[in-house]
């Protein structure tokens, strides 16, 4: 059922997922890699390839889910291969090259790690052995962050959804898939590592906290924002007082269920503290007291989850699109 | 270089729609397929478009009036939706400027539809690909066609010719004479699309009329004294044409 009036863009599941996911699965990896960096310099035990090795199976896992969840997205997902070809332009082509080269690199390093198989590349004047696993270690690190940037960017370019405009829109998809990814490597340590859980639960606090404060900063900064684009504009007429009596058809169209949610007043004023409290509050607390039991760390990264989930839902819902102006009144 | 564009006049537009129907009319009949409707006769009809025809009050009764306000793709200069589209899809003839979707590239993923600030684009729910406004490129270069009707075929079917269509690069045609005399402007010209197709807005004319326009101070009835004699000091037609 239409609605028309002050609504704002439908988010689409399989992008939630896609972006949900994703970001977990490079958070995951993040936190894996840092830990070996760490034991590297002997900062912290060095920990079986098993450890690195099912861990980046994990992050692939998820990282797949989110490829499949993208499939849904499309029309015509059989042409998707397509959809690397405009690189030079387009975030989203970017991103299409982007995760599966992550992809393909923490496979790497998950094989690496399983098989045991780990050449020596060099051996630093220090007496430091690097050994292959790093090396595809780092590039899927940075591949990871560009992949966080493709992401992010696909909403940030957008110069109209000021919403998405923004820096804060990369740094949050960063922070909030890095803050999922450690508080799921700090369960999967407790449960296979459980002297480094303590690394991983620090270091998860600290994201989501980061997170939490850019994710309020963007809810901050958009309340205060003040649309472009009026009525006025749109149509190209000085008048305070216009008012639309038909946008020219009755049965709706593409526009008004693409853009519209649908949902009510009350469910986005619920969603918006639920997804504050059970993205970012509630998994704090929960990591906090999280030593004591893994279950709890379960419990955190789950309900971190669902609660990006909604993060995520808000997130598209919020895009107030300038093309709603001429879809306000059925007639 | 070229830029084919649509120049709409909205102090013609009556609404009556005969431009949304024709432009369906020809774009669901041709080689790339039909414009998909879902429920056409049933009750909750909704399709695939590239042209409609909106209605707006502009200001409060009784002191209101109406503007029909037809809003199709603007073959923008700088269009947002084409260096989004990942697959190359969207593009921007160099030739003449129009803005086309291929439809054996689109996957469908409607990120070109995010990017438009006018929401020109819709999806055709059948065959999952995005459509938009061609500005009937296959009618305007088919040769078998006679010069008149190498036309968009919204232009053709517009019974007050409120729709004009030419190059607004070339200064000289009837397009940008139009926009340059009549105050042609563009659509939501804070985002910088450029759009091509111009608007021209409601204009009212207004002629000042003094009184002494309307009684003749030397009228000859006056001075056949029929009419009482205008006083000596009273200014005549003589005191500015008397040479």
């Amino acid at each position: 059922m239409f609605l028309p009036g002050k609504q704002t863009m439908k988010p689409a599941f399989s992008v939630i997922f896609l972006t949900t996911l994703i970001g977990a699965g490079q958070g995951l990896f993040l936190a894996l890699f840092t830990h070996q960096s760490y034991a590297l310099f002997g900062l912290l035990p060095m920990q079986s390839d098993a450890f690195y090795g099912y861990g980046s199976v994990l992050v692939l896992l998820l990282l797949a889910g989110g490829l499949i969840a993208s499939f849904f997205h499309l029309g015509r997902p059989e042409r998707a291969w397509r959809s690397a070809t405009q690189w030079r332009t387009s975030w989203l082509s970017r991103e299409v090259i982007a995760l599966p080269a992550f992809m393909g690199m923490a496979l790497l390093y998950a094989g690496l790690h399983l098989t045991g198989i780990r050449p020596e590349v060099v051996t630093l004047p220090s007496g430091l052995l690097i050994d292959l696993s790093m090396v595809i270690g780092v590039i899927a690190t940075l591949l990871a962050f560009v992949l966080f940037i493709c992401t992010g960017m696909i909403y940030a370019c957008l110069r109209f959804l000021r919403e998405w405009h923004t820096p804060l829109t990369v740094i949050n998809y960063t922070l909030m898939g890095g803050a999922s990814g450690f508080t799921l490597a700090a369960f999967y340590a407790a449960m296979t590592a459980p002297t480094e859980a303590g690394f991983f639960v620090g270091w998860a606090l600290i994201i989501t906290l980061l997170a939490f404060v850019g994710r309020f900063a963007s809810l901050v900064r958009n309340a205060r924002l003040k649309p472009k684009s009026t009525i006025q504009t749109a149509i190209g007429v000085k008048h305070p007082r216009i008012t639309q009596r038909s946008m020219g058809f009755m049965g709706g169209s593409f526009n008004t269920r693409e853009f519209f949610h649908g949902k009510s007043p009350a469910f986005l004023r619920t969603i918006k503290p639920t997804f504050l409290l059970l993205a970012f509050v509630v998994p704090m607390a929960l990591l906090a007291l999280g030593l004591l039991t893994p279950v709890l760390l379960a419990i955190a990264f789950i309900l971190q989850y669902i609660g990006l989930l909604a993060e995520r839902w808000f997130f598209f819902a919020q895009a107030n699109h300038p093309q709603n102006l001429y879809y306000q009144t059925i007639g | 270089m070229t830029q084919l564009a649509l120049v709409i006049d909205l102090n013609v537009c009556v609404g009556c729609h005969a431009c949304v129907t024709s432009c369906k009319e020809w774009n669901t009949s041709g080689s790339a397929g039909p414009l998909y409707d879902e429920n056409p006769y049933g009750a909750d009809p909704t399709g695939t478009f590239f042209n409609r025809v909106q209605t707006y009050e502009i200001g409060e009764f009784p002191n209101s009036e109406t503007l029909h306000f037809p809003k199709s793709c603007l073959h923008c200069e700088d269009p947002p939706c084409v260096p989004v589209c990942p697959t190359g899809a969207s593009y921007k003839r160099k030739e003449d400027g129009i803005v086309l979707v291929d439809y054996d590239k689109c996957i469908g993923c409607k990120y070109c539809t995010w990017a438009c600030p006018y929401g020109a684009r819709e999806i055709d729910e059948k065959q999952q690909v995005m459509k938009k406004c061609t500005l009937c490129v296959d009618r305007i270069y088919d040769m078998t066609m006679d010069e008149a009707d190498r036309k968009p075929s919204c232009v053709k079917a517009c019974p007050t010719s409120a729709r004009l269509f030419g190059d607004i690069h070339d200064p000289e045609s009837v397009v940008s004479k139009a926009i340059r005399e009549e105050g042609g402007y563009a659509l939501m010209p804070e985002w910088g699309t450029h759009p091509a197709n111009h608007y021209l807005p409601r204009r009212k004319t207004h002629i000042k009329i003094h009184q002494d326009e309307l009684e003749r101070a030397d009228n000859p009835l006056k001075v056949d004294r029929q009419l009482p004699k205008p006083g000596k000091g009273e200014s005549s037609m003589e005191d500015v044409s008397a040479w």
